[in-house]
């Protein structure tokens, strides 16, 4: 197998944009032309959008066509499905389940969401009770149950789904994993309104829904395998955004500071400098982390990344609301939206606020990822847990 | 300043927890969490069935108002066990502001003209609202926005007036002195609040006629004076808040299991509840300080109302924080009420003075100067 270069990427690149240019091209058009040229995600294998190339080359690509004004395909409308769907189907797809699902998903056709939250099964997901039962006759499973947090569940065609086929077993070993039809009878759509009024999430309400046995992906029972790959992408792709000096929550905050010297006191002076120190740190931290990452020696920073912006964000934002006096009493509007993305920036302080609530909550608890840089970065030994060996029939809920 | 401390009585007693009683017996009946939220749903938050057996039947209304002029003559301690109550209810009633502020306003004055008006607010049957910024702070310099064109025809536009919807009467600070101005004959633009529970509107009179209750000193000594009766008393309200939030929390995780155990038996969040405890332990102390000093008119009672407000606000809102988070997704839903909490404490810690604010008062009370 040749190494593909940087040097061949961008050869393929321009070859792409000579005959596509992005000017004259539809937007579809380029997308699908980029995808079978292997330039969608180059780490992937050729013929499903990749080329076998090292994973650090897709930045190459990505800021050559950004610089020739080539459409995107919309990577936060989608992020579930590239994030978490499209890694668990290449690790654990079959070549039908390849060849029918990535290509539409990366183009943004097909919008996945994911099931696996559930109302008595957060934290511990694998304690999960949604039923799946295996039909005599026709191979199909019914699935029954309730899914809960699910991002996009309106706007999505395919779910990712956990669920348990053996209540006799210990809970981690009777899952089974399912790419579920989203349109099949059965399932059921609510949205989830929030403490910002609006409603990004769903509860999805699974009820005789039928999933075709080639709709499983990987083995019966070893769902949980499968679900850890989903959610060690999950953290990855939370933690993992670049920001600028000044970026992020503390921007707007340090802003207002500049822009409105009639709200500076010395205590909030005190806060902010000290949280502008901080944020500045975290984003040190998180590039040092990438640039480990390139160099192939991934440090356990990354685990304790989602934690410090989760705590930032609450105290930015927490800040912010007050430096702005008598403005901090206000909200910009409690109308129960729908949006397709968090949107941090496009709101005011008491949105931030509030929203960043959920940064300690959503992807693993704070509590949860203390616990697992505990346990696994510092080695210190868990406590004593009696869930694992008992039928999950058994356990109490 | 001397930092020798008056004689204090931190403690509870038995009429102030009977009267504790009945506001929680009633908020229990008719004040839920979801009543709360649906009336806040509606933009008009405020539930009058409520205020009016709350003010009149129970008759905490006329707490801080003497006998002689149809109240309770009891005092601020009483006013505080009040609103502790109507805190750990987020009730929807414009106590703080009618019960305390303009109460306060009126006693401080102590005129012939504002006799009549404090007959009625002790009833409980006017509600009357001082038109000031609810983030007005005692200690800072009271604004003046609203001009006297003569004989009490008042001009002027004044933001942020918690309450003000509720209003009968609206007590107006002009240049020439303390007007009172009936509701109707303002113009009143609801703003959009963060605290779903206490309204926020911009108050604009434009040649509103007022009757004249004190001149322009008396008057603004008499503000200045209920601002800080209302930053003590606040710091009562977070309290109820914060005990709310921890009690909630507490009962959330005996009963919620994860990994097949209460998440309550988890060190880390046992740790973190117990120092909530102790902060919560705490912020009752303060609280009843600034209480007691304001009952008793104590000489330290702007010093203790700072410490109080400087505390509290932070504990309130770390408690609210605390609920939210320790309920995990339910939290942050809007169907749980762990948010009407988390809004209201967020800006009781900007009414009447930041932490900061009342950082900045202690400093210059014990004379520790900033550099």
């Amino acid at each position: 197998m040749t190494v593909i270069t940087a040097e061949h990427l961008l050869t393929r690149v321009r070859d792409l944009l000579a005959a596509h240019p992005p000017a004259d091209t539809d937007r579809a058009d380029f997308l699908r032309a980029r995808f079978d040229a292997g330039l969608a995600w180059v780490h992937y294998p050729e013929g499903l959008g990749g080329l076998g190339a090292p994973r650090s080359l897709q930045s190459v690509v990505d800021t050559e066509l950004e610089a020739a004004g080539a459409p995107d395909n919309d990577p936060r409308r989608i992020g579930i499905g590239l994030g978490m769907a499209a890694p668990t189907i290449l690790a654990y797809g079959t070549e039908e389940q390849k060849q029918r699902f990535l290509r539409p998903l990366w183009l943004g056709e097909e919008v996945w969401c994911q099931l696996f939250s559930e109302p008595g099964a957060g934290s511990d997901l694998a304690a999960l009770g949604t039923r799946a039962v295996r039909e005599g006759g026709s191979g199909d499973w019914i699935v029954d149950g309730q899914k809960v947090w699910t991002s996009s569940a309106h706007t999505a065609r395919w779910a990712i789904l956990i669920a348990r086929t053996d209540p006799a077993l210990p809970k981690h070993q009777g899952i089974t994993y399912f790419l579920c039809d989203m349109h099949a009878p059965g399932v059921e759509v609510r949205p989830l309104r929030q403490i910002t009024g609006e409603a990004e999430f769903n509860e999805v309400f699974l009820t005789g829904v039928r999933v075709p046995d080639a709709q499983r992906l990987g083995a019966v029972g070893e769902g949980w395998a499968v679900a850890r790959t989903t959610l060690m992408n999950e953290r990855v792709s939370i933690g993992g955004m670049r920001i600028p000096r000044e970026g992020g929550m503390i921007a707007p905050a340090a802003a207002a500071w500049r822009e409105r010297p009639e709200l500076r006191t010395h205590a909030l002076h005190q806060r902010l400098l000290e949280l502008w120190v901080e944020a500045e740190v975290a984003r040190l931290t998180g590039e040092r982390l990438r640039q480990q990452l390139v160099a192939g020696q991934p440090g356990p920073e990354g685990s304790g990344m989602k934690l410090t912006f989760a705590r930032l964000n609450q105290e930015i934002s927490g800040l912010e609301v007050e430096l702005l006096g008598e403005e901090g009493l206000l909200y910009d509007d409690w109308t129960m939206r729908r949006p397709e993305g968090v949107d941090f920036t496009g709101r005011e302080a008491g949105y931030r606020y509030l929203r960043a609530k959920g940064n300690s909550i959503e992807g693993g608890t704070s509590e949860i990822l203390l616990n697992i840089v505990a346990e696994r970065v510092l080695g210190l030994p868990p406590e004593p847990r009696d869930d694992k060996d008992l039928a999950w029939k058994d356990l109490n809920r | 300043m001397t930092t020798a401390a008056a004689p204090t009585d931190l403690l509870y007693s038995g009429t102030e927890e009977e009267l504790r009683s009945a506001v929680r017996a009633l908020l229990t009946d008719r004040c839920d969490a979801k009543s709360v939220l649906d009336r806040a749903e509606t933009g008009r938050p405020h539930d009058p069935a409520l205020w009016h057996t709350l003010a009149a039947g129970i008759g905490t209304a006329g707490l801080l108002v003497p006998e002689k002029l149809g109240g309770q003559g009891a005092s601020h301690r009483e006013a505080a066990v009040v609103l502790e109550e109507l805190g750990r209810a987020v009730a929807p009633v414009p106590y703080l502001t009618s019960a305390v502020l303009a109460t306060e306003i009126l006693l401080g004055c102590d005129t012939a003209e504002a006799a009549p008006l404090l007959r009625e607010l002790a009833s409980g049957s006017t509600v009357c609202i001082p038109a000031v910024p609810l983030t007005l702070a005692p200690g800072a310099p009271l604004p003046a926005p609203v001009r006297d064109h003569g004989g009490g025809v008042l001009t002027g536009t004044v933001t942020s007036v918690a309450d003000a919807v509720a209003a009968d009467v609206l007590l107006v600070l002009a240049d020439t002195g303390l007007y009172a101005v009936p509701a109707a004959s303002a113009r009143l633009t609801p703003r959009v609040p963060l605290d779903l529970t206490r309204p926020l509107a911009t108050v604009t009179l434009e040649a509103a006629e007022g009757t004249l209750l004190a001149d322009a000193g008396t008057a603004r000594a008499a503000v200045a004076g209920a601002l800080l009766s209302g930053a003590g008393l606040l710091a009562s309200e977070q309290l109820g808040l914060a005990e709310w939030c921890l009690t909630e929390t507490v009962g959330h995780v005996r009963g919620r299991h994860q990994f097949n155990r209460p998440v309550g038996s988890f060190q880390a969040l046992k740790h973190r509840l117990a120092r909530l405890w102790l902060d919560v332990a705490s912020a009752r102390a303060a609280a009843r300080a600034a209480a007691d000093a304001l009952a008793t008119a104590a000489p330290d009672a702007p010093l203790t109302v700072a410490v109080a407000q400087a505390y509290c606000s932070g504990v309130a809102v770390r408690a609210a924080e605390e609920c939210v988070q320790l309920h995990g997704g339910i939290g942050m839903t809007w169907e749980h009420p762990a948010h009407l909490y988390l809004k209201r404490a967020k800006a009781d810690a900007l009414a009447l003075g930041t932490a900061g604010h009342h950082r900045g008062l202690v400093a210059d009370f014990v004379e520790l100067p900033a550099p």
